[in-house]
């Protein structure tokens, strides 16, 4: 990912060189998609449920600074200690300080895409610190070098075929093993030495009750609770748009959850983490890292009630055809593209751009964030920022002083369907993208504007 | 009830045929239409590409051209819908006259069926069709039930094609996928734009269709591109025509 292009349009054409492999990673995602729809339908109030998400989170982000203050207060009495991270760097620093602290090298961590964004392996791995990645997929992609590409399937890229011989090579799997219940077996065993050893474990956080002061961790494979269990010290990091207020909120959430990314009715593990056990200590890591810059930004702020589902990247057609990478960035598809910006305008100005604005992942998102309206504007936001390429200003300056004179576009549109009657190579050729995988329309003689002006005529 | 026709920029000039039959079926059903002359297009090119700053020509032509009508129609849900969201006029005293046209621009199938009512038709299009969900007027009008949605289903655009003697819609796997045009997207995108473009004709032609229709030219037009490419013999049809078409 270091290397080679950094922008959606290169990264999407390298992606779709093997078609057969972008048949197979659409229908893959397809199938999450048709599950999801599956087990919402089997929820009649899917609706209203959605509707109630979204006004909790709105009203947690309308009085967010309260809800903060009010958590730090009742996590600090149920005896976790609270950090509070401005941005990245500082949400790293605080963890390799706990780390020094306690004089750990090596560490096992559940999934957590905030961690991602921080790029926090990478830091630590600077620090001369291990870091285990435990959920199977985000370990799959660690042996790979990569990073996710899906937030709640890390590893949907990646074939079993592809996955066996990554573990042949590094985990001693039989050669030509392709079988997933031997290759899990094969990473469960793996996995379990480092559960035992380390002595830290660093986990997400999908839910923060502001009321109690705990955290909810959602996972399937209980790799969250294995880590934070067996160690001396737990580390959750959150980044501060987690917060719900009261734990009777939570089952709106969690019933939403799971059902919208993947189509299960609940995640197998739940699991809620209110004190340090006895002898071990809890810490909390908040972070802002941006938030409250897009909590400024009143056509952006809705993006935070963002849950972490997933489902508006299994619903798009266009990351199915694309895959999570060509977003470079560590969350991927729709969601991402709005979240990302916020971020680094210049890194990231291709990726609103990235979308036909089809709405679909504005429907399926739990919490009812408008993303398809928010790229829209994300795309006004980074041309008038200056984050446009030249030769597309140029373009549409061209395009809008034509499109803004009755007769410029009449004369315009008559010359240039008489070229293409007459030199169709001026068009079809392989400068114009269009002609590239599809003809051009035929072009009529007369525009409606012409055949209307003769009737009219007639009739005189 | 007078009717203000508006035909989007790309129809006019490669498909006179959709604009001709919108024209004719509006007639046949009892409306006064009238086509402005000035009229050129809704600005969406410029604003779906970031530069809605770019369009407000464009946009105080609409009003001028668009002004004082009960009604104005167009045949597609994608230029209907861009008008709904984000007409405004530069001068303030033409603003009341933006907002009035933002509520009475009508996609053409929503207008037969929710100001018209029409309840007949007389049309006949023997062939097997395969219908398609174009997202603007599908997800920004409504003019379809979405399948993201759990909500009961309705289809205005069907609805209307049910009307039509001796036609066999089919039902295809994906109902409402985006077929990938996206405005510039289909240029910018290109690889995604045309994979996407491909799989949406590949659902119709496993469905063996005759004809792709839709309410939005824009959209069958790029899968007329990629059916031409494929020297497929299936053929993309807008829904005035089908609507219209008395053979």
């Amino acid at each position: 990912m270091k290397d080679g292009p950094h922008n959606h349009v290169d990264l999407a054409e390298q992606f779709n060189a093997d078609e057969a492999r972008v048949n197979w990673h659409d229908e893959t995602l397809w199938w999450v998609r048709q599950k999801r729809d599956k087990a919402a339908w089997q929820v009649p109030e899917w609706e209203q449920l959605r509707e109630m998400a979204s006004q909790v989170k709105l009203h947690t982000l309308s009085n967010l600074h309260d809800y903060l203050v009010q958590f730090e207060q009742n996590a600090q009495r149920n005896g976790i200690t609270v950090h509070w991270a401005a941005d990245a760097e500082e949400h790293n620093t605080i963890v390799h300080g706990i780390l020094q602290k306690h004089g750990a090298k090596k560490l096992v961590k559940s999934k957590s895409m905030l961690t991602e964004e921080c790029h926090l392996n990478e830091y630590l791995h600077e620090q001369g610190i291990d870091v285990i990645d435990t959920d199977l997929g985000e370990r799959i992609v660690q042996l790979a070098g990569e990073g996710p590409s899906h937030i709640v399937l890390p590893c949907i890229h990646w074939k079993k075929e592809e996955i066996g011989v990554l573990f042949h090579e590094h985990l001693g799997t039989p050669e030509g093993c392709a079988d997933p219940q031997l290759l899990t077996n094969a990473a469960r065993l793996d996995l379990r030495e480092k559960f035992l050893t380390r002595r830290v474990a660093i986990t997400g956080v999908n839910f923060a009750i502001a009321e109690t002061g705990e955290l909810v961790v959602c996972t399937n494979e209980g790799n969250a609770d294995m880590g934070a269990h067996l160690a001396d010290v737990h580390i959750a990091c959150m980044g501060i748009e987690k917060l719900i207020p009261q734990r009777k909120h939570l089952g709106v959430f969690l019933r939403l959850l799971a059902r919208s990314a993947t189509g299960q009715p609940i995640t197998t593990y739940s699991s809620h983490f209110v004190k340090p056990l006895p002898g071990q200590e809890l810490h909390i890591v908040l972070v802002d890292n941006g938030r409250t810059t897009q909590l400024g930004r009143e056509d952006f702020r809705s993006s935070l009630k963002c849950i972490r589902c997933g489902a508006c990247m299994n619903t798009c057609p266009v990351y199915r055809r694309s895959g999570g990478h060509s977003y470079h960035n560590a969350i991927a598809g729709p969601i991402g593209a709005i979240l990302a910006p916020n971020l680094d305008m210049k890194q990231y100005a291709d990726l609103p751009f990235a979308s036909t604005l089809c709405g679909s992942c504005s429907n399926v998102c739990p919490v009812k964030i408008d993303i398809h309206q928010q790229l829209y504007k994300w795309r006004q936001v980074l041309t008038q920022e200056g984050h446009s390429p030249a030769a597309k200003t140029v373009a549409m300056k061209g395009m809008a002083a034509v499109l803004s004179k009755p007769g410029v576009y009449r004369f315009s549109g008559k010359v240039g369907r008489w070229f293409m009657r007459v030199m169709p190579w001026l068009v079809n050729n392989k400068l114009n993208p269009w002609y590239k995988q599809r003809d051009m329309p035929a072009p009529p003689k007369q525009s409606f504007g012409e055949w209307y002006k003769n009737r009219e005529a007639g009739k005189k | 009830m007078t009717v203000g026709l508006f035909i989007p920029c790309y129809v006019d000039q490669f498909y006179p045929q959709v604009g001709i039959a919108t024209l004719e079926l509006l007639e046949k059903l009892g409306c006064k239409v009238h086509y402005p002359f000035g009229q050129t297009c809704c600005g969406q090119p410029m604003a779906n590409s970031g530069y809605e700053h770019l369009a407000h020509s464009c946009n105080d032509l609409f009003v001028k051209n668009f002004d004082g009508f009960d009604y104005i129609v167009c045949p597609s849900g994608s230029c209907t819908l861009h008008i709904k969201d984000h007409l405004h006029a530069t001068h303030a005293q033409a603003e009341a006259s933006a907002q009035s046209i933002r509520r009475k621009i009508y996609e053409l199938s929503e207008f037969l069926t929710d100001v018209l009512k029409v309840q007949h038709l007389q049309a006949r299009f023997p062939y097997k069709v395969g219908m398609h969900q174009s997202c603007h007027g599908q997800r920004g009008l409504h003019i379809s039930q979405m399948t993201e949605l759990i909500a009961d289903g309705y289809s205005k655009p069907g609805q209307l094609l049910n009307m039509v003697e001796g036609i066999e819609l089919v039902e295809l796997d994906r109902k409402d996928e985006c077929c990938g045009f996206g405005g510039t997207f289909c240029v910018a995108e290109e690889a995604v734009s045309v994979k996407m473009g491909k799989d949406r004709v590949a659902d119709h032609l496993h469905h063996n269709v005759q004809y792709i229709t839709g309410v939005d030219m824009s959209c069958l037009m790029h899968m007329e591109g990629i059916l031409k490419r494929q020297k497929s013999h299936v053929k993309v049809v807008h829904i005035a025509e089908i609507l219209n078409n008395q053979q």
